[in-house]
């Protein structure tokens, strides 16, 4: 097995990449870590849906969640989805002057903002920073035997810790999207009126000529996906770690990484399904 | 056509039967080529405490959490109160949970929430009936109970080790459980720290009347509290009986142990 393919099963397996040279003639085919991993993946997202699907079902721990996941990413998502706005409008300036298609300007934002950059940059913010925040409380409450604990106590801890953040995350993405849009065209106007005085009435007036439901919903709707993602993906790594303090932070790093990469691919996928069920 | 002793006797041997609240029958266990449980069968009745001594990595805790369904045997049987728990859904295995008390080597108390949360955690799933006073009101006697009143709202990391397993101990008596499985409760405790907790462990026992299962190193612990003992080595029971009975054992092993404990 190669360096790198060492490095991404570890990646995925959560175990430790090795330090120094090692013998690998005993070590897994990197290909069957993926499907251990696909598999466990599997089975953990059968239980949680199991879990969410049953009663009792944990409201208190849900609407916290809603709180952790959705207000306390507020700041950080409309900060990110600002300057966003800000960097497209100056960017888009010269080359639509360039292309004599300035009075396009306002619709070319409103379109690259709503449809893509406002749904991506939300995604990936709050996989920074809820990924990594549930990743880690999970695999800390895992080594230290909380999770343990809670399964003895004879509380569901799919139902209690997983299914209650992945429901949130699935909620709160498309909310977020919306904050972080409407922060990237305000701030993208106000970029643009640094340039050449325009109202923001007249703005959006211009922005959203033509443009139907079909052009903001899909998109804006399929960060419910990547909120399934990001949720599934830092539970599952999280209530699988193992080895102390250095499992946690493995579990904090893959959660990461792996739910933005994941949310890219996702939106591969999910571009091409708008672009034939909502063209 | 039975006779009315034949009867009597039947009913007798399931009254036994019943009064046998864990039973574990022939179970195997291994993780990779390692064997950790090589066929242990025991069996815990109702106000009995049984302690499993062993070298460490022997499976006592694999054994105990077993017990409690966190982990399964690859064979065999682990039955609480006659039921079989080994093929339940955790769903399933709540109903049986609800009845057990587990207390971990490190107490595992969430550290999120205060003392007084903690214990009230199993309430506030369980007892859903109760009010919030209700709750308190318990959280405070269970607390009194270990000896923990005015500590209510300190987070677990502000207190002592032996104090986090008087925590432990609280929830893990919050509802009012049969069965109560204690994974080293005086590990890493000061022998002042660890004959307090043994006295606890008593009289909780003569208060509650509960089938109690107790890993442990501590052979002084074991004696205390234990009616008797069991002792694991390679997986399997070498030696049971009352302390009195493994001191008198000429089995090397035993002997070996207990001069070294």
């Amino acid at each position: 097995m190669s360096e790198s393919n060492i490095g991404i099963a570890a990646a995925i397996s959560g175990s430790p990449v090795p330090l120094s040279p090692v013998d690998t003639s005993d070590s897994k085919w990197v290909g069957t870590e993926f499907l251990e991993w696909f598999g466990e993946l599997g089975i953990f997202s059968w239980r949680v849906v199991r879990a969410s699907v049953t009663p009792p079902f944990e409201f208190r721990e849900f609407f916290r969640q809603l709180d952790e996941i959705g207000s306390q990413s507020l700041p950080l998502v409309a900060l990110a989805g600002a300057a966003i706005g800000v960097v497209l409008a100056l960017e888009s300036v010269q080359s639509m002057t360039r292309f004599g298609a300035k009075s396009l300007l306002p619709a070319a934002l409103v379109y690259s903002v709503v449809h893509e950059i406002g749904p991506i940059i939300t995604a990936l913010v709050v996989s920074g920073r809820v990924g990594a925040g549930i990743g880690a409380e999970l695999a800390s409450m895992k080594v230290t035997e909380q999770i343990d604990a809670i399964e003895a106590s004879a509380v569901n801890p799919y139902r209690l810790l997983a299914a209650t953040r992945i429901l949130s995350c699935i909620l709160m993405l498309p909310l977020l999207t919306l904050a972080s849009d409407a922060c990237g065209l305000f701030m993208g106007w106000v970029a643009l009126t640094t340039i050449e005085p325009l109202s923001f009435h007249q703005f959006i007036i211009s922005g959203f000529k033509g443009s139907g439901f079909n052009d903001f919903l899909p998109p804006t709707f399929k960060t419910a996906i990547f909120g399934l993602i990001i949720g599934l993906v830092a539970c599952f790594q999280g209530m699988r770690t193992r080895g102390g303090a250095a499992g946690v932070g493995r579990a904090a790093t893959s959660s990461v990484v792996l739910s933005s990469l994941f949310v890219i691919l996702a939106d591969v996928v999910l571009v091409k399904f708008i672009l034939i069920f909502f063209p | 056509m039975a006779t009315i002793d034949q009867i009597g006797i039947k009913q007798e041997a399931s009254k036994a039967e019943l009064a046998k609240v864990v039973e574990v029958q022939s179970v195997y266990k291994s993780f990779g080529t390692q064997k950790v449980l090589d066929g242990v069968s025991l069996a815990v009745s109702r106000g009995e405490t049984l302690a499993i001594l062993g070298r460490s990595g022997t499976g006592k805790s694999v054994l105990l959490r077993m017990i409690i369904g966190l982990q399964t045997p690859d064979s065999g049987a682990v039955r609480i109160h006659g039921e079989d728990i080994t093929g339940l859904s955790l769903d399933q295995l709540s109903g049986i949970r609800k009845k057990m008390g587990f207390l971990f080597q490190h107490a595992a108390l969430y550290d999120s929430l205060t003392v007084e949360q903690n214990v009230a955690f199993p309430l506030q799933h369980h007892r859903r009936e109760m009010s919030d006073s209700e709750q308190r009101d318990r959280v405070a006697e269970l607390l009194e109970e270990v000896g923990m009143v005015g500590h209510l709202d300190k987070m677990p990391s502000d207190i002592s080790g032996g104090m986090q397993k008087r925590v432990g101990l609280a929830r893990a008596l919050a509802l009012d459980p049969d069965i109560l499985l204690l994974d080293e409760p005086t590990a890493g405790l000061d022998p002042i720290s660890s004959a307090e907790i043994d006295e606890l462990i008593l009289k909780l026992q003569a208060e509650h009347h509960m089938a109690s299962v107790v890993v442990t190193h501590d052979l002084h612990s074991a004696k205390t509290i234990a009616d008797r003992l069991i002792l694991l080595d390679q997986g399997s029971v070498t030696a049971e009986g009352t302390f009195q009975e493994l001191q008198s054992s000429n089995d090397l092993f035993v002997r070996e142990f207990l001069k070294f404990s």
